[in-house]
């Protein structure tokens, strides 16, 4: 067990250093340069100009020079001074938008897990009546339109229709967290809900529920205590692919809502060409998704002991 | 055709005999397939939306009242009347005609985003299966990291640098939509070569590329319709994504996404900028949705 959590953390580092490399070449590849900006209104610079800003930011050097300088700073939580905010480094940046996006995501995913596994059980034990078509209403609606839309139609309803809600911002006030949160967590609720519901009329068909029922066991019991037990290993699984799709949800959810997070530098850094910051949001979403399904993997173990590394 | 010994490259080939019962069973698979897809209600509605789309898409500059470019900076902002159905945005231009052009981008992307995919990921995922050894590690290895990234962030990434419009957007969809495809590919190609009717085809004299494409694909093939009834649906959202954010289509070639995301801060005035084309691509998705699960449950009723 611990010689599988150290061998899986290992191979974070080949893991984190090929994305690195991937984002890097192409950043590098494609054509256009921070320097030379294709936005409209852009005040073109002469070319004495970008000379120098290449040669203050280190751009003029060969590649894998950079690339290597770049990794050694990195290995020091260093990613240098952005682009676009010139006078902030990626770092202070990041740091006061990385807390709003983990609070978001860690209340969607909460909201998902509960709710989807909610639903699904539901639909389970009312296979093919109302809280069955019910519950796959709500999961079809959440898996398969996108969030921004969501967000869309929930403005509509909870802050227009009814005023409970506004229509976006951040703050201490948990009324503000409310929609943002709800639209992400829909979709991985209704992936959530899918997955549980299949998972558990496997279950409850099987013969040792059978036996549950026939030793007289009330059916609350048999549903929360035998079925859902092993009818959640296979819903464990999802979580990995969950926490990416609820990392890349908040891109589209934190611009509607207008939440001050990580998803508006994502997309700010990337269509600005900020290369520093641009490698600090990848390295730190891809390091953090694969941390945590290296978590997800071992949670599987702890849940199944059927399964050993 | 590397593969192929020229003597099996003729068509007289002992083989191709064996091949007939698989292909008598096959087109009776489609057909029960078919007939299971047509008592599934919402399948039939999801395939019938689908086709409208389609329809709409095709003839969109019939149907279209007016121009998508057309500015008329007299009537901006006007909420949806008799003579604009659906209102007309900051430019005065006609929102319900360039909804109907949007259905073009949606649709094509969709579609067309898939067709790459197929063309890519289907020779690659069959040879790596098929010739096992260092290729195979080589892809297997390969595909593992273009899973470990995020894929929206990735496509994301490619379509900022490489600028919006079209064709970078088959570019990005198509280099990092082939990995499931070939990974779906792979495993089915691997279980199949141990067939004992492929052992027979291959014992009657029929090897490498014929082997391949006239025994083992054709029985590969509903996996991979399946993963591309699901890839139509993803494919639109991704679109509908990058636009929304605004590295997508370039305007002014409209698409919904692009008109939900430069209108959503106007929402509380003209609600029905957004409102309308969140509606177009909710049913779109759902209808895909319907559809490739009413797909998946005809050619597998045991997946139900």
């Amino acid at each position: 067990m611990l010689q599988f959590t150290l061998q899986r953390l290992l191979w974070l580092i080949p893991t984190l250093l090929m994305m690195a490399l991937v984002t890097f070449l192409v950043m590098h590849a494609t054509p256009g340069s921070p320097l030379d900006p294709v936005a409209e209104g852009a005040n073109p610079l002469s070319p004495e100009a970008q000379k120098n800003l290449a040669e203050a930011y280190g751009l003029d050097k060969p590649l894998w020079e950079q690339f290597s300088i770049f990794l050694g700073k990195a290995l020091h939580g260093d990613f240098g001074q952005s682009f676009v905010y010139k006078t902030r480094t990626v770092r202070e940046i990041l740091t006061g938008a990385f807390p709003v996006s983990l609070l978001l995501g860690s209340m969607a995913l909460v909201l998902a897990v509960t709710g989807g596994v909610t639903l699904g059980v539901l639909a389970a034990v009312y296979q093919n009546r109302s809280w069955d078509y019910a519950s796959v209403t709500i999961a079809t609606l959440g898996v398969s339109v996108p969030n921004f839309v969501l967000a869309v139609f929930l403005i509509v309803l909870f802050s227009f229709v009814l005023p409970v809600f506004p229509t976006g911002g951040w703050g201490d006030d948990p009324k503000f967290w409310v929609l943002p949160t709800v639209t992400l967590a829909l979709g991985p609720m209704g992936i959530i809900a899918r997955f549980t519901r299949s998972s558990m009329v496997e279950v409850i068909r099987s013969d040792y529920i059978r036996t549950a029922r026939a030793k007289g066991l009330a059916e609350a019991p048999v549903i929360l205590k035998h079925v859902l037990k092993n009818a959640c290993i296979p819903v464990v699984t999802l979580l990995g692919p969950l926490f990416a799709a609820v990392g890349t949800g908040s891109f589209f959810v934190e611009s509607i809502f207008r939440v001050p997070g990580m998803g508006r530098f994502f997309v700010e850094s990337m269509t600005g060409r900020d290369y520093p910051m641009i490698m600090a949001v990848i390295l730190l979403y891809g390091g953090f998704l694969a941390l945590m399904n290296l978590v997800v993997d071992l949670l599987y173990g702890f849940i199944d002991p059927r399964i050993r590394y | 055709m590397a593969l192929s010994t020229p003597a099996s490259g003729t068509s007289l080939d002992a083989a191709d005999l064996l091949a007939v019962a698989p292909t008598a069973a096959t087109s009776s698979l489609w057909r029960d397939a078919w007939r299971r897809l047509l008592h599934n209600k919402l399948a039939v509605v999801g395939g019938v939306t689908v086709a409208c789309l389609c329809f709409v898409a095709i003839f969109a500059n019939v149907l279209a009242p007016q121009s998508y470019t057309k500015a008329n900076f007299g009537n901006i902002y006007q909420f949806p009347s008799r003579e604009f159905p659906l209102g007309t945005d900051q430019l005065g231009r006609d929102v319900l005609s360039r909804m109907i052009y949007g259905a073009r981008v949606s649709m094509l992307v969709g579609l067309g985003s898939q067709v790459i995919v197929v063309l890519l990921g289907v020779p690659l995922g069959a040879a790596a299966g098929y010739l096992g050894g260092r290729a195979d590690i080589l892809m297997t290895r390969f595909i593992d990291v273009m899973y470990a990234f995020p894929r929206l962030l990735f496509v994301i990434l490619i379509m900022s640098m490489l600028g919006a419009g079209l064709v970078n957007i088959f570019i990005a969809l198509g280099l990092t939509g082939w990995v499931g495809i070939a990974r779906q590919t792979r495993a089915q190609v691997l279980m199949l070569k141990e067939k004992e009717y492929v052992e027979g085809a291959r014992a009657l004299g029929a090897r490498g590329w014929r082997v391949l494409t006239r025994h083992i694909l054709p029985s590969a093939l509903t996996p991979i319709v399946v993963s591309i009834t699901f890839g139509i649906p993803e494919a639109i959202f991704t679109e509908a994504a990058l636009s929304f954010i605004g590295v997508g289509i370039n305007p002014p070639t409209p698409s919904w996404g692009q008109m939900v995301g430069e209108n959503q801060q106007f929402l509380r005035s003209y609600w029905y900028l957004c409102v309308f084309p969140s509606i177009a691509i909710a049913v779109t998705m759902l209808s895909f949705t319907f559809f490739g699960d009413g797909v998946r449950d005809a050619l597998d009723p045991k997946m139900k």
